[in-house]
């Protein structure tokens, strides 16, 4: 039987105009990748504050590696690494001296820590730069060496809030294929991102948090599945047919059509595949709406978010969904 | 290892970590070096030259009071630097790790200590060159360097909590200098509080600046018969109201500086 490297239960914590985790559950099995997705302000940074003991939860249970948080932090530092969304590195010391640094933090001594050091600068490709200073340092290679910074260790449990946030598609790209080969070599991962690609591309299971809560946990296909087989998407060339379109397309699908203003588009999910694409933009036709491009295709993770908890997942969603995205702005500001 | 040894041993490795960022940082190193031996040749040759006491050298009656101004003025950094740390995250990581929870201020403060030593042989040497001259036993002048020192750690403890309250780097050495000001200037630095108003009289007479100002004039051959440190009990009395006055400041801001410290991380 697998044992848990992560049990979160009933936790809450409270701030002084937000409940940032309200009644909050996880669970995430040894040597596997969780991913923990939710919009800014759905608690996924606070949930990652407890795991790693920098703040302790108002009421609730969380175990580290088997290790309880607010009993014994101490002993839950010794197995944990944590790489945090804005890269906590110093960017007055070079990069060897960053990884020195932590290594003397964690009592390996002045040989191992200087060992450890080169060791990982090898590993992420920083062994031309361990002798420049930080600030000199692109985003993509800090956010590479504070990924290193986790590692000194050696962490059973490795912690990764949002550590793509912030950076361009290609050092995205890196950052992914330097957190794929941690996978690969079997350590536990909690990930949090607000990127729905991100999750699907590195981890085992999702965990969906909105508003402090837990409100889906599957695998990627899992959750796909659990919101329903199929969508049929359609743009319009006209924006003002969009409700018109919604009216039209309610009747073959098995939950309600949603409009996005922005892109022309309606979104209707189907229970199954065939002959629902031709039904469709027969229907509209006769209706009289002009249709630029109609098709059917799996849910995304995105569609996923959007059916959970009725807004969507990514930040140009956010933006596009109207009452929706000011509360969750909101949300932001308040954090 | 002991809890004591844990927090003293990760508070050097993390005072060397500010050291190093001290060594890199103009402005800092700018306070620590060039604003000491700016305010010894100031006070020596602008105010050394208008007030003429007859007969006696108000330089080297001066220099001492440069000395702990410049000890106190240092002090801001901890603050600065505590509420810079926290800003930037740096803390957090620290904190996930396995460390004593008191090595960030144990490190912040040996960490000031050092650019403190640093600023007085700055000071010492640039006086000696101005014609200041210590006119003691080696032992009373060391008994005065370590006067001086006590005094300025146990003030980073104060200006810790100034730092760790106020949180905006931007404000802390704003909110410090409020401080610092009155604590370097209502005191017997430069002038002797005999003519001041009554009430800053005697708040001068008390202030804890004034008492080492007074022990460490007296423990360096400073001490100026033109200038009589007045008759309130610390400045008659000055080495052992310096003791007091340090070991009370790290009694009550050690604690509190420690539970601000947790407060200002634990959100």
């Amino acid at each position: 039987m697998m044992t848990a490297a992560i049990v979160a239960r009933e936790v809450v914590k409270k701030y002084a105009s937000v409940t940032a985790l309200d009644g909050f559950d996880l669970e995430v099995a040894e040597g596997t990748v969780m991913g923990l997705l939710g919009p800014n302000g759905a608690g996924k940074t606070t949930a990652v504050r407890v795991f790693a003991t920098l703040i302790q939860p108002d009421s609730g249970h969380v175990e580290v590696a088997g290790i309880d948080v607010v009993a014994n932090p101490r002993a839950v530092r010794e197995v944990i690494g944590l790489s945090g969304q804005y890269a906590a590195v110093d960017e007055l010391l070079t990069g060897y001296e960053n990884l020195e640094l932590i290594g003397r933090l964690y009592h390996l001594g002045k040989k191992g820590a200087k060992a450890r050091a080169e060791e990982l600068l090898e590993q992420f490709d920083l062994t031309e730069a361990a002798g420049r200073r930080l600030k000199e340092y692109s985003g993509g290679m800090r956010r590479r060496l504070d990924l290193a910074g986790a590692l000194v260790r050696r962490p059973k449990v490795l912690i990764l809030d949002e550590p793509t946030t912030g950076l361009d598609i290609r050092s995205r790209e890196a950052t992914w294929d330097a957190i794929g080969e941690l996978v690969a070599s079997g350590s536990t991962l909690l990930l949090t991102t607000q990127y729905l690609e991100e999750a699907d591309r590195l981890a085992h299971r999702i965990a969906v948090i909105d508003h402090g809560r837990l409100i889906a946990n599957g695998t990627a296909d899992e959750l796909k599945d659990q919101v329903g087989g199929h969508r049929l998407e359609v743009t319009l060339s006209d924006a003002a047919d969009l409700d018109h379109a919604r009216a039209v397309l309610a009747p073959i699908g098995h939950g309600e059509p949603v409009a996005s203003q922005e892109d022309r588009r309606v979104v209707v999910p189907i229970a199954a595949a065939g002959g629902v694409l031709v039904d469709g933009v027969r229907r509209l036709d006769m209706a009289g709406v002009e249709v630029v491009d109609a098709s059917v295709r799996r849910p995304t993770l995105d569609d996923v978010f959007l059916a959970l908890t009725g807004h969507r997942a990514d930040k140009a969603g956010q933006n596009g969904e109207g009452v929706k995205a000011g509360e969750t702005k909101n949300e932001e500001s308040v954090r | 290892m002991s809890a004591v040894g844990l927090a003293v041993g990760d508070g050097v490795v993390l005072a060397k970590r500010n050291l190093t960022r001290t060594l890199r940082v103009p402005d800092l190193m700018m306070s620590s070096l060039i604003m000491p031996i700016m305010s010894t040749l100031l006070f020596a040759y602008i105010f050394g030259s208008a007030i003429q006491v007859p007969g006696v050298s108000y330089t080297e009656f001066l220099l001492v009071g440069v000395f702990v101004q410049t000890v106190v003025f240092n002090s801001v950094i901890t603050g600065s630097g505590l509420a810079e740390d926290i800003q930037k995250g740096i803390v957090d990581r620290f904190r996930s790790l396995p460390i004593s929870p008191y090595s960030v201020l144990i490190g912040r403060t040996i960490s000031d200590l050092a650019n403190n030593v640093l600023s007085i042989v700055v000071m010492v040497v640039t006086g000696l060159l101005v014609g200041w001259r210590i006119d003691s036993s080696p032992g009373e002048a060391a008994v005065g360097f370590l006067l001086l020192l006590l005094f300025a750690y146990a003030l980073s403890w104060i200006l810790a909590v100034v730092g760790l309250s106020v949180r905006a780097p931007e404000v802390v050495t704003n909110a410090s200098f409020m401080i610092i000001m009155p604590l370097c200037f209502i005191a017997n630095t430069y002038v002797s509080p005999e003519g001041f108003p009554a009430v800053l009289r005697v708040i001068a007479e008390w202030n804890p600046v004034s008492a080492v100002t007074q022990a460490v004039r007296q423990l360096f051959g400073n001490t100026n018969p033109d200038f009589p440190p007045g008759e309130a009990w610390p400045l008659q009395n000055p080495i052992l109201a310096s003791f007091l006055w340090i070991v009370v400041m790290l009694v009550v801001f050690m604690p509190f500086a420690t539970s601000r410290y947790r407060k200002a991380v634990a959100r």
